[in-house]
């Protein structure tokens, strides 16, 4: 029944999915978090900076931003992000691109959670003589980052869905081979459910511990 | 809230400040300086290649405007199909009886779960197979599909939290009067939710936007993006330009989607006939299908 999966590499692809997912995952939680930090911050410049960038990126659709790495980035400006083969290459680019529109995401989902830390907290931190540095690093992100587990894991399912974009520019992800499938093998149904099965099994599990994580460790008000 | 976290700045404050303000200038000037570099190197910066979007109408009658219309004709259909679909499929995740409420909550969560993408290549395949359908009307079809689809279910959630988030006293009265189930849901508790969803809705609008996008990427469907590569063919390998003009154009367009989504949920608020259930924009992300209820604790990720 499954013998249309002979010469075709699923688990590699869903690897290649997997790798896209947790280093970008990975840079936009500390670009995300630095510009939520720029957001909040005392200088209006960082603050208006942070302000744009939000709400520029997140307006744009993440394929255009894909296919802008390739065609603009890479074959007109010639930035290869130190990679040598074509390969390497579209996987980089894919990576900065879904770094880039998902920092946006995370970004509010943190500002969203420094909005939920009491004011009597930080107004007690700034009492006893905290910087702002110190208040924001030491008080008030560590009771956002707790409060804030819930809407990052939606962030983090959204991205994992989201990797499929990197198609577009030939990264051999899951969605590229399914593609490559449906056009070469007649069991369209089948195919079509194996690749959505994969997916319920990368996010289901994601936002079922997740959840489960949120629950634990949020702070008890 | 934000002035919470530093006191206001005295003269040390201020110059500390001062002096990140230029460090972060400067940094900003340097990263602005190298792409006015590599853009410069590479000639993307000429005024011939810039000029067609300002002198020449057909940049906009041949490539722009038409992809534009696609992307809306492909949203605004997307958007009509699912919004009943999604009414649908959230009031019977609702319902007493669990034969309904189970397959309607597994269809939802499933498609909720699976990348639209996905979606639209199934479709784009399945359509191939019909020989009704012409190749030319093919890729509008299946992005239609595909978004059909996916934003049936999310629209499914947003209009479940818009009932839930109404005061359970409505549907009580309702009941103390004596209304039938059906009667109590569509005369009591859907007009009022009607108003507490729109900015919900309003803003996945802007997600359908964006997600026609893979459309003119991977299904030879002609919208705005679409357009990027025989306009900067046709002049002269303008490729930056192109998609600096098309990335305005979506982020103008969805912006003024954003912008009247947070106006009307502000206005929705404030006013004092419904009863000030509202359901923004962010809300929808935080529902979690255990917390309300549901079979499953995804909370799949909806409005990125």
């Amino acid at each position: 029944m499954f013998d249309f999966l002979e010469g075709y590499d699923l688990l590699g692809a869903f690897w290649v999915t997997v790798q896209l997912t947790v280093y970008s995952a990975i840079g936009s939680l500390i670009w995300g978090t630095l510009l939520a930090a720029m957001r909040v911050s005392p200088v209006p410049l960082m603050r208006g900076f942070g302000t744009a960038y939000v709400n520029v990126v997140r307006n744009i659709p993440l394929t255009v931003i894909i296919i802008f790495t390739s065609l603009g980035l890479y074959q007109t400006l010639s930035i290869t992000l130190g990679a040598k083969d074509v390969t390497d290459i579209n996987f980089r680019l894919a990576v900065l691109g879904l770094i880039a529109y998902t920092a946006a995401f995370v970004c509010e989902a943190v500002r969203s959670g420094i909005n939920t830390v009491p004011v009597g907290q930080a107004e007690a931190a700034r009492a006893i003589g905290l910087s702002f540095s110190q208040v924001l690093g030491l008080i008030v992100l560590p009771q956002a980052f707790r409060s804030v587990v819930g809407p990052l894991a939606n962030v983090l399912i959204a991205l994992t869905k989201n990797t499929t974009v990197a198609a577009a520019i030939g990264v051999a992800e899951a969605a590229y081979l399914m593609k490559e499938m449906i056009e070469n093998e007649a069991e369209l149904l089948l195919i079509s459910a194996v690749f959505a099965f994969g997916f319920v099994c990368l996010t289901l599990p994601t936002g079922l511990i997740l959840g489960w994580v949120s629950k634990k460790v949020a702070v008890k008000r | 809230m934000t002035s919470i976290l530093y006191d206001a700045p005295g003269p040390r404050a201020k110059r500390r400040n001062v002096l990140l303000t230029v460090v972060f200038l400067a940094a900003f000037a340097a990263v602005l300086l190298w792409v006015y570099r590599t853009l410069d190197e590479r000639n993307q910066l000429d005024w011939d290649k810039w000029s067609p979007f300002f002198t020449d109408s057909r940049s906009w009658t041949t490539y722009i405007l038409p992809g534009l219309e696609n992307t809306l004709i492909a949203a605004s259909l997307a958007m009509v199909i699912a919004l009943p679909l999604g009414a649908f499929f959230g009031i019977s995740r609702l319902s007493d009886h669990s034969w309904v409420r189970l397959p309607s909550s597994i269809v939802v969560e499933f498609f909720r779960a699976i990348p639209v993408l996905i979606l639209m290549l199934f479709a784009n395949e399945l359509y191939t197979q019909f020989e009704g359908i012409s190749s030319d009307n093919r890729p509008l079809y299946a992005v239609v599909t595909g978004l059909v689809l996916y934003n049936a279910a999310v629209l499914a959630e947003i209009v479940r939290a818009g009932i839930l988030s109404l005061p359970k006293g409505q549907g009580e009265a309702a009941m103390a009067i004596g209304m039938r189930k059906g009667q109590i849901m569509r005369s009591v508790l859907l007009p009022q939710s009607v108003t507490a969803m729109l900015p919900a809705i309003v803003s996945q609008l802007v997600v359908i936007v964006k997600d026609t996008a893979l459309g003119g990427a991977l299904l030879t469907f002609s919208e705005l993006l679409a357009s990027v590569r025989p306009m900067s063919s046709f002049y002269g390998a303008n490729t930056i330009a192109s998609f600096t003009v098309v990335a305005l154009i979506f982020v103008a367009l969805n912006f003024a989607l954003t912008t009247f989504a947070s106006w009307l949920e502000k206005r929705l608020r404030r006013s004092k006939k419904s009863t000030g259930a509202v359901l923004g924009a962010d809300d929808v992300d935080d529902i979690n299908a255990a917390e309300v209820g549901g079979t499953f604790g995804t909370g799949a990720g909806g409005t990125i």
